[in-house]
């Protein structure tokens, strides 16, 4: 079939602003990804065209844009995912909420430090085992935040979120889910602290809890719920 | 052009598995910083799914020596004994530093490291399957990747996150850093270091049909070759049996460890005639030569180029009950074991692999070359091991060789923690003796020239033409089985796009900023390189051993190849020797190799 196609383009070096770019692709299979579409439009017809991809596959988090309105990871969208007629038309922009560099890729950094900032990292309650092996932890215990171990900090979240558009000052839905990651693990020691930094001005509170985070998740985490178990610590003072 | 100079003990080049393990340790020690062209979590390690090799025994009776022989046995003997020895003993360490670092492994009842089957791995008195792979669900890549994240967030290691590297500085034949582009503004950096280590992943982009993420285009190898320094088994190039049909992502042998099986177009469960006694579960490079057997014998499934490897419960039950085994699966349980394979199977081809079969084909995966090194992570100049003062490899890019002619599945994995560290502490110990060397004068002259003669190129040819051309003749005549002729028209092809590309490229973008375009093409330049090593060493090797199988020598070859290939750059042309000897201090002497 034959594919319309209207990106989003911005050149810092070139132009003053940003402009939408037409394409238009034949011999496309209804189970082509979107992102071999891009590809297509760089490589055979405009090799200015700029976006980030690696793993192709959903897993790496690098191709975060909006398909006709929505976040998606362009390499998980088949086109028969999107309805279109013979001639209809993909529209692709960056993600909202983050400074566009060109095209469709956009600024990372700002995301990345929200991610930073709330201690991201184990902080083990216990000290080592004695036995020279690993801790122990149960599979219930283990099941608690499996869901949020599976963020691959792609920022659809975190970039669908009207509290984050109207402040980037707000940590974001991606940040908050991998806190919980660390809150909820029984061999952790810095609740706590994490709870304090989530209560603070820019965290939780912000979460007007308007879901647009959860069905962005590439990953299908539940954010929103994530966020709701947050939230729910920080009044019980604690996991 | 402006040139902003860094300095720094040690500089990492790549941030998956290998690089931060490495750099974790390196930064205790030295001032260390780390240069990747994707953010560290973008890094192919993320998408390791079935496990981590280490002998645990968590679950079943199980000992280090067992791993090290099967990883042998595994490389068709043409692993270094003495690596799988170091990988075999510290992977059971490694596992546990993973654990203690954060990482949520799946737990036994009793809380311990949950562990499975995993092909080539087992018993070695009843040659039965062990339980020795270590996984997070069928994301165990993802999990390790986001721990040493996390480690290095909080041990404040130094990034420099989309930094391409594109030349090593050496002044005297003394390594003395690198240079990087910094996508984003496309100025040139020079990181002057006391050591450099390269960790930047496999290069499956040049076949057609891989698991490899578009970024595994092998720049690592391709910068080291160009310094004048040789590669080692850059024939043995790994392709994994279940790559999901027509994508060729990945589909983890872990589908199999849960008890799925494959079945040809008759209904067979074809492996029982090509592996009697561990059937699907045979080492990578035997069942991908039986699935393309199966293919070329008519029984693909509807007379295509797939097979299915079915893992619905009921047949799953009904081969465990054959075998006399207690166990048995359900859906849940399926799902719970392979949520993302479930993911991908749905996303990709809108079917639920409870409820129907997967359609799968061999898919270009892993790199058991690479850059030689010994057994502390330090580049070799020669077979007869010398080595390169302050240059340092781990990960998929090095050689060690840790699994010879073909890896065993999850032993990756184990490779990036145990010489990682073994990178990490090398570079550390070396940066506290060692001195700067100086910076050769104008030490980005060369290679910026070069870049900016490829971003004016204006001849006809886009990359993508050359790209797709080379990775079609790869995997017509490089893939699972060679022969002469092929491998000459694969050369002959190779080289005419190597002179297209010097003379008739053309770049669009002329820009400074995120020049993707650019960068592509600078990557085709290296996977070029690489095609044309890989063909020709292929040639020189007239056997067949693990990945390498040549229709024209169809038997393994002791007297004469029992020895690893080096290839040495020579005055522009590729020379090969095969001078550097395999390790035999385990004792084990080569075997016909039966499953
Ligand atoms: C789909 C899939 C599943 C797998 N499953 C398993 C498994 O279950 N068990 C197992 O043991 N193994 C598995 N493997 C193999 C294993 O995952 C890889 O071999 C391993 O992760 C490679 O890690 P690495 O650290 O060497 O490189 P990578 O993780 O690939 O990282 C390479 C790094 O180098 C950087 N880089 C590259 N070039 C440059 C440059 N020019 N300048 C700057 N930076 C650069 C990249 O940005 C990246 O950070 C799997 C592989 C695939 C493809
Ligand atoms: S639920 Fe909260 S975090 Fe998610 S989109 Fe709404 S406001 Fe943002
Ligand atoms: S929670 Fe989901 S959408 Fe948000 S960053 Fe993680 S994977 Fe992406
Ligand atoms: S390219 Fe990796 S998630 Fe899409």
């Amino acid at each position: 079939m034959k594919v319309k196609f209207r990106i989003r383009r911005f050149n810092p070096e070139v132009d003053k602003k940003p402009y939408w770019g037409e394409y238009t692709l034949d011999n496309v299979e209804p189970t082509d990804r979107v992102l071999e579409l891009l590809h297509r439009v760089k490589w055979e017809q405009d090799g200015t065209l700029t976006l980030r991809r690696s793993c192709a596959h959903g897993v790496c988090g690098s191709d975060a844009v909006r398909i006709n309105g929505v976040n998606k990871l362009a390499c998980k969208v088949l086109v028969k995912s999107l309805n279109l007629k013979d001639g209809g038309q993909i529209q692709v922009e960056p993600i909202l909420g983050l400074p566009v560099v060109k095209d469709l890729v956009v600024d990372f950094e700002p995301f990345f430090d929200h991610y930073r900032s709330v201690m991201p990292y184990f902080v083990p309650a216990t000290p080592l085992p004695g036995d020279g092996r690993e801790r122990r932890q149960s599979p219930e215990d283990r099941a608690r935040f499996d869901d949020t171990t599976k963020c691959i900090l792609c920022a659809c979240c975190t970039t669908s979120c009207p509290s984050f558009w109207a402040s980037g000052q707000y940590v974001g839905p991606a940040a908050i889910v991998n806190a919980h990651r660390f809150i909820f693990d029984t061999r952790d020691g810095a609740t706590q602290e994490r709870l304090n930094i989530l209560s603070e001005e820019s965290g939780v509170w912000r979460c007007r809890t308007i879901f647009n985070c959860t069905p962005a998740c590439p990953r299908e985490i539940e954010v929103t719920r994530a966020i709701g178990e947050v939230k729910l610590a920080i009044q019980r003072g604690g996991r | 052009m402006d040139v902003q100079t860094h300095q720094f003990d040690v500089v990492v080049v790549g941030a998956g598995g290998a690089g931060m393990m490495a750099a974790l340790y390196a930064s205790r020690g030295a001032k260390t910083a780390v240069i990747s062209k994707l953010y560290p979590t973008r890094s192919h390690t993320g998408t390791a799914q079935g496990g981590i090799g280490a002998a645990l025994a968590n679950l079943d009776e199980d000992h280090w020596e067992w791993h090290a022989f099967d990883t042998v046995k595994g490389g068709d003997y043409l692993t270094d004994q003495n690596a799988a020895e170091t990988l075999a003993r510290e992977a059971i360490d490694a596992v546990i530093e993973l654990e203690l670092m954060g990482l949520p492994f799946d737990r036994n009842p009793d809380g311990t490291i949950s562990q499975r089957r995993f092909g080539g791995h087992t018993n070695n008195q009843t040659k039965k399957p062990v339980r020795r792979a270590c996984h997070a669900a069928d994301r165990t890549g993802h999990m390790i990747l986001q721990t040493l994240y996390q480690n290095c967030i909080k041990e404040k290691v130094t990034f420099f996150d989309e930094y391409h590297a594109i030349d090593i500085i050496t002044n005297d034949g003394k390594v003395c850093g690198i240079v990087a582009v910094c996508i984003d503004t496309g100025e040139i950096h020079v990181f002057h270091a006391k050591a450099v280590c390269f960790a930047t992943g496999g290069w499956g982009r040049i076949w057609e049909t891989t698991s490899n993420a578009h970024s595994l285009t092998g720049d690592g190898p391709a910068l080291v070759w160009r310094a004048g320094l040789p590669l080692q088994d850059m024939e043995f190039f790994q392709f994994h049996p279940t790559g999901l049909y027509p994508v060729g992502l990945l589909i983890t042998e872990a589908v199999r460890g849960e008890g799925g099986v494959l079945i040809n177009d008759k209904g067979e469960r074809f492996m029982e005639r090509y592996a009697p006694t561990i059937k699907d579960l045979a080492s990578r490079d035997v069942v991908a030569r039986s699935i393309y057997l199966e293919v070329q014998a008519g029984r693909g499934i509807g007379g295509k180029r797939y097979v299915h490897l079915d893992v619905r419960p009921e047949t799953v039950n009904r081969y465990l009950a054959e075998a006399g085994e207690d166990r048995r699966v359900d859906a849940d349980y399926i799902l719970s074991k392979l949520p993302d394979i479930t993911d991908f199977c749905h996303t990709y081809l809108g079917i639920d692999p409870t409820k129907s079969p997967i359609p799968i084909q061999p898919t270009a995966h892993y790199g058991m070359g690479g850059i030689p090194t010994n057994l502390h992570a330090e580049v070799l100049n020669s077979g007869t091991g010398t080595v390169v003062p302050g240059l340092y490899a781990a990960g998929e890019v090095a050689c060690v060789s840790v699994h010879g002619a073909n890896r065993l599945g999850t032993n990756s994995l184990t490779d990036l923690i145990v010489f990682g560290r073994k990178a990490g502490k090398a570079m550390a110990d070396y940066a506290r003796q060692a001195d700067f060397v100086p910076l050769p004068a104008n030490p980005a002259g060369k290679i910026v020239a070069e870049i900016e003669g490829l971003r004016k190129s204006s001849g006809k040819t886009k990359p993508y033409v050359l790209r797709q051309e080379m990775q079609k003749v790869m995997m017509d005549h490089v893939s699972v089985f060679r022969e002469a002729p092929g491998l000459q028209k694969a050369l002959d092809t190779v080289r005419e796009l190597k002179s297209r590309y010097q003379n008739d490229l053309v770049i669009e973008d002329r820009g400074m900023r995120f020049n993707t375009d650019l960068l592509e093409a600078w990557e085709l330049g290296c996977m070029l390189d690489l095609a044309e090593i890989t063909t020709v060493s292929a040639m020189e090797r007239k056997e067949s051993r693990g990945g390498h199988s040549r229709e024209d020598y169809p038997k393994r070859d002791d007297v004469n190849y029992l020895v690893h290939t080096m290839a040495y750059p020579e005055k522009g042309q590729i020379r090969i020797a095969h001078d550097r000897p395999v390790d035999l201090s385990l004792g084990y002497q080569p075997a016909e190799r039966v499953y």
